[in-house]
């Protein structure tokens, strides 16, 4: 991990990214009367840390697939639009109805819903590799080969759906976003299932260090025996493949398809909580759990500022001046600067 | 030489990092109008005390005086400013600039605030040729000219600040012996017109041929200051390793390996070997247990036969047997799985994963081989990193070492490690020992030959014949992109492989 040496630990961002994290909870405790409060309704965990960890975990799933995609000094600004595209696509494969037969109240698909949920990964998947094939066959900047589908994916999902947002009636599709599991929000057990399965085929396999490698010096890895173009092609389809399970996380949440507005600015918010996890955008060592916490803060951050009711056409400002003191922080150079501390060793 | 000449002087400097002494108590001295030589082994404290003159690191103790005054320099620029210019090993510029950008970049003449290109484009031109007699395009990117003309044109940007103090880190090590004279040449029409020139270089040759003093420096002390001519090279030698330097006797050991040799099986065959603008009609041939040699000039064609042999670019054309099977090379991955290994020339370019850890570093192609999924175990890895640290005396704290952080010839060995661990059949080395001290150098040329003794085979690519003409039991000479000789056993010498050579260039 980001950690060497138990003395270094306060120099890795990750320190400084939880003591973010960890200063706005308290500051949470003081301005917002009952944010720590925890309640059991119904066998059910509700309150303000429980619905932050619900609804950072779209984002977490996505920092996570970013993780990758920036440590081989790529980036991958579509993830947004295959929110929306998942969405469409899954609602237009469920669709659903209620029908009253009877006096009962029955709920059909066009599809079953685990073909639906399948379909829509496949095609979250195909589009990441899509923008793998651009960048590693083709040999496209990644910036501007997955701004072609940041561009075009919010018309395709807009197609898919008619330009219609597409209510989704099918009732158990919506466990996916709502659904309680052992108490906590489904959503949760995704993420884990993601970073769980994420770090064992990063760190139990050699990938991550060929990511890495690859990250580093394409050229020298190449040489080295490591089939980048490979590793490139397997980065940004994973990263799709995670887009995909936000966007039905996202979809299921809002039981709707929403083209122009599902995953908006998700790309943004997922490259800035890679970067606040310690994960260099210059590529290189990569950071899972440091992603994580970033995205969290990110969440609470946002929460945070519409708990304490900053007016709506300022929440961007405030979010961005907290999101440039963190970055400041973490930076060596600025706590030498600003503390006279002494940068971290590289 | 009075001390009224007395343009840079250093004393009693020292420079603690965590764990090491880089320099301790050295002082050091440059005259007006002088090419003074900087001699060391790695972790000499040559590049400490030049990062030192030229404010990337500050001073522990000691003091710097420039013209008499002290100096602290901050930074490179401040140092600039101050009159103390380098020109690194690495040349240091925006290959897609053009040359009289790369010149005046940060300092552009203007004109109403806006940059004057015009202007710019013409004190470039005049700058290159009236100091440097280089006349060239000054539009053109950088790119398009050779690493010898980007050398030259890093040193006009040094110069161009009026230095006092030209620095000058391994400029030659990428250079083929005309370049080398090029840049003599301009060295000495700057030292006439009152510059003084800090050159570092591992050529001792070259040290002989241009240099008016020597100061060496060992493990992080001084150990002299000299005149040139009072130092012959074995003494120079023998002050910078600390030991009476022995040519190492290799002649008899490779007069056996000859015999050897001949009885041994062929294990690879190339045949019709083409890629077009790059290597024409190749053919050789690779006994196990050899070190073939392929000798040439720079550009003549013994790194692209190699690349084409490990896979790196594809050949046009061209037959591969290994131990009589034909085979088809067309990726480093396939070269790796048919027993190659490859130490490319350039291995910060090629070779290095900089910020992986020196355990990593090694055991990557291993790994590559064994297969993705097929995780070498973390204590089997450091077990591996540690035996090559070990077997080859890679100098780190420990194995998680951050591999950037090593010097030069420490990096080499650990590519080396790096496909001594897959046990390959056949190691490609081109240019092993380029730009690394003599100790590591010798060092790595004793590995070579023991390895081979073990049966393992070689290509072996140096700029340094006396290291082709000691190592290897056949040499294949280059010319212009063809094959034009081969030699072997007692042929093999300077004079023929430059005959040779001399030849095909008529």
């Amino acid at each position: 991990m980001a950690v060497k040496a138990k003395g270094e630990f306060y120099k890795s961002s990750i320190f400084w990214a939880l003591l973010a994290l960890g200063l706005l909870l308290l500051f949470n405790l003081a301005a917002t009367p009952g944010f720590f409060k925890i309640e059991i309704k119904d066998g059910h965990l509700y309150g303000s840390l429980i619905d932050i960890l619900n609804r950072s975990s779209s984002l977490i799933i996505i920092a996570i697939g970013m993780s990758l995609v920036i440590a081989t000094k790529g980036i991958d600004i579509s993830v947004g639009s295959t929110v929306a595209i998942t969405g469409a696509m899954a609602a237009l494969l469920i669709g659903g109805n209620l029908q009253i037969v009877d006096g009962v109240q029955t709920f059909t698909t066009n599809v079953p819903m685990a073909v639906a949920i399948l379909g829509a990964l496949v095609l979250a998947t195909a589009i990441g590799l899509w923008n793998g094939i651009l960048i590693s066959r083709i040999g496209m900047q990644p910036i501007i080969a997955t701004l072609i589908l940041m561009v075009a994916g919010r018309g395709i999902a807009q197609l898919l759906t008619n330009g219609q947002i597409i209510t989704i009636y099918y009732k158990p599709y919506f466990f996916i976003g709502n659904g309680f599991l052992l108490g906590l929000p489904f959503s949760i057990y995704l993420v884990l299932i993601v970073l769980a399965a994420t770090l064992l085929f990063t760190r139990k396999t050699a990938l991550g260090l060929y990511i890495e490698s690859v990250g580093i010096n394409p050229v020298a890895s190449r040489v080295t025996g490591i089939d980048e173009k490979k590793i490139l092609l397997f980065v940004y389809a994973f990263c799709g493949f995670c887009a995909g399970i936000a966007g039905l996380i996202v979809s299921s949440n809002v039981k709707c398809a929403d083209g122009i507005n599902a995953g908006e600015m998700f790309e943004l918010d997922a490259i800035l909580a890679v970067a606040i996890g310690g994960t260099s955008i210059a590529g290189g060592k990569f950071f899972l759990i440091g992603s994580v916490v970033g995205a969290l803060l990110i969440q609470t951050l946002k929460t945070t500022i519409y708990s304490i009711g900053v007016p709506p056409e300022i929440n961007l400002i405030i979010e961005a001046i907290v999101v440039f003191i963190v970055m400041n922080i973490q930076s060596a150079e600025f706590r030498k600067l600003v503390f006279r501390m002494k940068p971290a060793k590289e | 030489m009075s001390n009224n000449d007395l343009i840079l002087s250093v004393d009693g400097v020292s420079k603690q990092f965590p764990g090491v002494k880089a320099l301790s108590n050295v002082s050091f001295r440059m005259f007006k109008g002088e090419v003074h030589a900087l001699m060391g082994q790695n972790g000499a404290g040559k590049s400490t005390l030049i990062k030192v003159l030229t404010g990337v690191y500050p001073t522990d103790s000691g003091t710097i005086l420039l013209g008499g005054k002290p100096i602290a320099p901050m930074s490179t620029h401040d140092a600039q400013q101050l009159g103390i210019s380098t020109v690194y090993q690495e040349v240091n510029l925006c290959l897609n600039l053009s040359v009289a950008e790369n010149i005046f970049i940060g300092r552009e003449p203007k004109k109403f605030g806006m940059i004057d290109r015009k202007a710019m484009k013409k004190s470039a031109a005049s700058l290159l040729k009236n100091r440097l007699n280089l006349d060239i395009d000054v539009s053109e990117p950088l790119s398009s000219y050779s690493i010898a003309i980007q050398q030259m044109v890093s040193i006009a940007r040094g110069i161009n600040i009026d230095a006092k103090v030209l620095i000058l880190d391994e400029p030659t090590s990428s250079l083929d012996e005309k370049e080398v004279n090029q840049l003599f040449d301009i060295m000495r029409k700057l030292k006439n017109d009152g510059m003084s020139i800090l050159f570092v270089t591992h050529f001792l040759e070259q040290v002989y041929s241009i240099s008016d003093r020597i100061t060496v420096l060992k493990n992080g002390e001084l150990v002299g200051e000299y005149f040139t001519e009072d130092l012959p090279p074995m003494k120079l030698i023998s002050a910078m390793i600390g030991k009476e330097y022995k040519a190492a006797d290799y002649a008899k050991s490779k007069a056996a390996a000859a015999e050897q040799s001949a009885s041994r099986q062929t294990i690879l065959n190339v045949r019709n070997l083409e890629r077009k603008g790059s290597i024409n009609e190749m053919d050789f041939s690779l006994k196990k247990g050899e070190i073939l040699g392929l000798a040439g000039l720079l550009g003549s064609g013994r790194t692209e036969t190699v690349r084409l042999l490990f896979g790196i670019d594809k050949a046009d054309k061209g037959h591969f047997e290994i131990n009589g099977k034909p085979v088809h090379i067309h990726s480093p991955i396939a070269a790796i799985e048919h027993g190659f290994g490859f130490c490319p020339e350039d291995r910060k370019i090629e070779g290095l994963i900089g910020d992986l850890t020196v355990r990593e570093n090694i055991i990557l192609a291993l790994q590559g081989r064994t297969g993705t999924f097929k995780t070498i175990p973390r204590s089997k890895q450091v077990e591996i990193a540690n035996k090559y640290i070990k077997a080859l005396g890679i100098k780190v704290t420990d194995c998680e070492q951050i591999v950037s952080k090593l010097s030069g010839g420490n990096q080499q060995k650990v590519i080396l490690a790096r496909w001594l661990a897959t046990s390959p059949a056949v190691m490609i080395l081109d240019e092993p020992t380029r730009g690394i001290d003599i100790g590591a150098k010798s060092e790595i040329i004793d590995l070579i030959l023991d390895l081979c003794q073990e049966g393992m085979s070689f290509i072996f690519i140096s700029s340094e014949l006396e290291e082709v003409v000691k190592c290897c039991s056949r040499v294949v000479v280059l010319c212009d992109r063809k094959k034009i000789g081969e030699l072997e056993g007692e042929n093999i010498s300077e004079a023929k492989i430059l005959h040779l050579i001399a030849e095909g260039n008529n």
